[in-house]
């Protein structure tokens, strides 16, 4: 159970700008499980997506991927042909998006979209495909499953649709799913339904989860191991119960000082929250890219940022001792 | 749905009536019916008992009222010229016009989704500029002169091709070609335009990662979307070949109804003018209500609702 799925090292992704080359994931490094969930956290921009896309070989074309190392299942996706990539996308690797409202082509009716990947993977026929199809949208807890199939995406409703992208994602049995902040464009209701049935699926099939999101709440339950991501590089990386316990990096204490907790936090009393924004990510960067906003920032934090681990795996990205 | 088609039925009875008028007017006020029939240096007493015999003397108004009654009973009159049945004359002529109109779209089509998928899919590279150097010779070039070109290259350089004539289909061939490359530019826009944004849509990306195959991300997810523009402007673009066809017919002397309207307009044949301009007119609304509903039926957010 301990086998490695998606091991990344040194991963980086540039995008050419007019002004130069933009950062946007800055050498990176983790590896996740079979049957483990990897949370990537961060603020919007940190290059969270752009990881995730990079991983999914479906960069915009202004944007280059560089890595030391990516592999999947012990296979170089960096040296992977394109029909390669093809063949394990949507069959071992899945993914699903922020938007379920424009993730699904509005032309075709959803049986015809779930449908593809297992026709395209499995060779199998369009009725066999359709039985997956409904044995899926029975599992993401689509009432009248069959009905469904003939229905288009806009007589859906966010939440239906975001079931039915997890079920497209889930339809060849992946070892990898790869979940862009799937709750984001959703109702607080429905959010808790669908994050449950992520990690539920997640256990019970055994597959290796990366779960992108900004809300450090989702990650307290259901994360095995959390990396929190600062323009663009992981600057805090550890287990989960670590790393909320015992945040090293300032910024990641920074993240969890903005979650309210019941009991804790006094009524009325003030969250907290991080002053400033990210820095540009074009051109050179020097030093902690934390430090314009780090309520411990000395002279020090402009030198070259040194990577500091424990026993347990946790690791973090600051030169201050014990600066939290 | 129903109701929409019939409210646009009305409506396109209404512009039949409101072209049928103006045509009429300025037809009447571009010639002498009178001197058309009795040909020139014809007497004063000559033309004054034709205008009595034809009622030509009344007023203008009197007389598109009378036409109006006559045509809407189905007598469409007698040509001037070929001294036949206007309606005979116009049904003899109207099926090769009509096979010209979607050989013609057809050819640009064929050429024109092709170049517009590849134009977008590589865009801004050298494909796309020679795809749009394409386009731009099609728009920039009359299409008489193109047709003439033609007409040097395969008929008398190469001796493949008739020359002119509507005997065989292969009088239709340097046709199609000259009038489809005429309409094709604006087709191919439309696509490049269309597929270019939709191949940044966030389901493109979802297709691409179910680990579908280019092609079928082009073709069946990319495509589909971008190709709902395109029909409505079909319509539009039946009437530039309506109107194209004139020209093309009569340097190829095809005998269609373009061809004939170049020649009623040659003969100052007024009742076969009335009769093609009225018919085309019609023609053209019709169809635009009819690409109307094929974008309805195309896009289901419309269909279904």
């Amino acid at each position: 159970m301990s086998e490695t799925i998606l091991d990344v090292d040194g991963l980086s992704v540039d995008i050419a700008t007019p002004r130069g080359a933009l950062h946007a994931v800055r050498d990176i490094s983790f590896s996740v499980k079979r049957g483990e969930t990897l949370c990537l956290v961060g603020e919007s921009g940190c290059g969270k997506s752009m990881t995730s896309l990079a991983i999914m070989d479906l960069l915009p074309k202004a944007a280059t991927r560089t890595a030391r190392r990516l592999t999947f299942a012990d296979e170089d996706l960096g040296k992977a042909s394109r029909k390669r990539v093809n063949a394990l996308r949507g069959d071992r690797m899945a993914m699903i998006f922020q938007e379920p409202m424009t993730a699904l082509n509005p032309a075709y009716t959803i049986g015809n979209q779930l449908v593809e990947a297992y026709r395209q993977h499995r060779n199998a026929s369009e009725a066999e495909a359709r039985e997956q199809a409904v044995h899926l949208l029975d599992k993401v807890g689509i009432a009248s499953a069959a009905q469904r199939l003939g229905q288009y995406p806009h007589q859906l409703s966010g939440g239906l649709r975001q079931r039915v992208m997890i079920a497209m994602a889930l339809m060849c049995g992946p070892d990898l799913l790869i979940a862009d902040e799937p709750t984001t464009a959703l109702d607080v209701t429905i959010q808790a339904q669908i994050l449950r049935l992520l990690a539920d699926l997640q256990r019970e099939l055994g597959i290796a989860m990366v779960l992108i999101t900004h809300d450090l709440g989702i990650v307290a339950r259901i994360a095995d191991r959390v990396a929190v991501m600062y323009a663009g590089q992981i600057v805090e990386e550890g287990p989960t119960a670590s790393l909320f316990a015992n945040p090293r990096h300032p910024y990641t204490q920074g993240l969890i000082d903005c979650i309210p907790v019941p009991g804790r936090t006094v009524p009325g009393g003030r969250l907290g929250t991080i002053p400033g924004v990210v820095p540009s990510l074009v051109g050179e960067i020097r030093g902690c890219s934390f430090r314009d906003r780090c309520s411990h920032a000395r002279d020090i934090c402009a030198a070259t940022v040194p990577l500091k681990e424990t026993a347990d795996g946790h690791q973090w990205r600051c030169i201050l001792e014990n600066a939290v | 749905m129903i109701g929409y088609i019939l409210k646009r039925l009305g409506l396109a009875l209404l512009v039949a009536l409101a072209v049928s008028a103006i045509t009429f007017f300025l037809l009447r006020l571009s010639g002498d019916v009178a001197l058309a029939i009795a040909g020139e240096g014809a007497q004063k007493e000559d033309l004054d008992l034709i205008r009595k015999t034809y009622g030509l003397d009344r007023p203008l108004v009197v007389q598109y009222v009378d036409w109006l009654w006559q045509t809407l009973q189905g007598d469409f009159g007698t040509s001037l010229y070929f001294k036949t049945d206007v309606s005979r004359l116009v049904l003899d002529k109207l099926p090769t016009t009509i096979i010209l109109g979607f050989t013609a779209l057809g050819f640009a089509l064929l050429i024109a989704i092709p170049l517009g998928v590849l134009a977008a899919v590589y865009a801004n590279s050298w494909i796309d500029r020679l795809a749009l150097a394409i386009a731009v010779v099609g728009q920039a070039l009359p299409n008489f002169f193109f047709a003439l070109i033609l007409v040097m290259v395969f008929s008398i350089t190469l001796r493949w091709l008739p020359v002119s004539g509507s005997g065989t289909w292969l009088h239709f061939i340097m046709p199609t070609i000259a009038l489809g490359y005429y309409v094709a530019p604006a087709f191919m826009r439309l696509i490049r335009a269309g597929m270019i944004e939709v191949l940044s849509a966030d389901y493109i990306r979802t297709a691409r990662a179910k680990g579908l195959p280019t092609h079928k991300v082009i073709f069946k997810h990319a495509l589909r979307n971008a190709v709902v523009p395109v029909v409505a402007l079909t319509a539009v673009q039946l009437g530039f070949l309506l109107g194209g066809s004139v020209v093309i017919e009569t340097i190829f002397a095809l005998d269609g109804l373009g061809y004939l309207a170049y020649q009623s307009i040659t003969y100052k044949d007024f009742p076969v003018m009335q009769v093609i301009v009225l018919l085309l007119s019609i023609l053209y609304v019709l169809l635009t209500l009819a690409s109307d509903i094929a974008n309805a039926w195309l896009d289901p957010r419309i269909r279904v609702a």
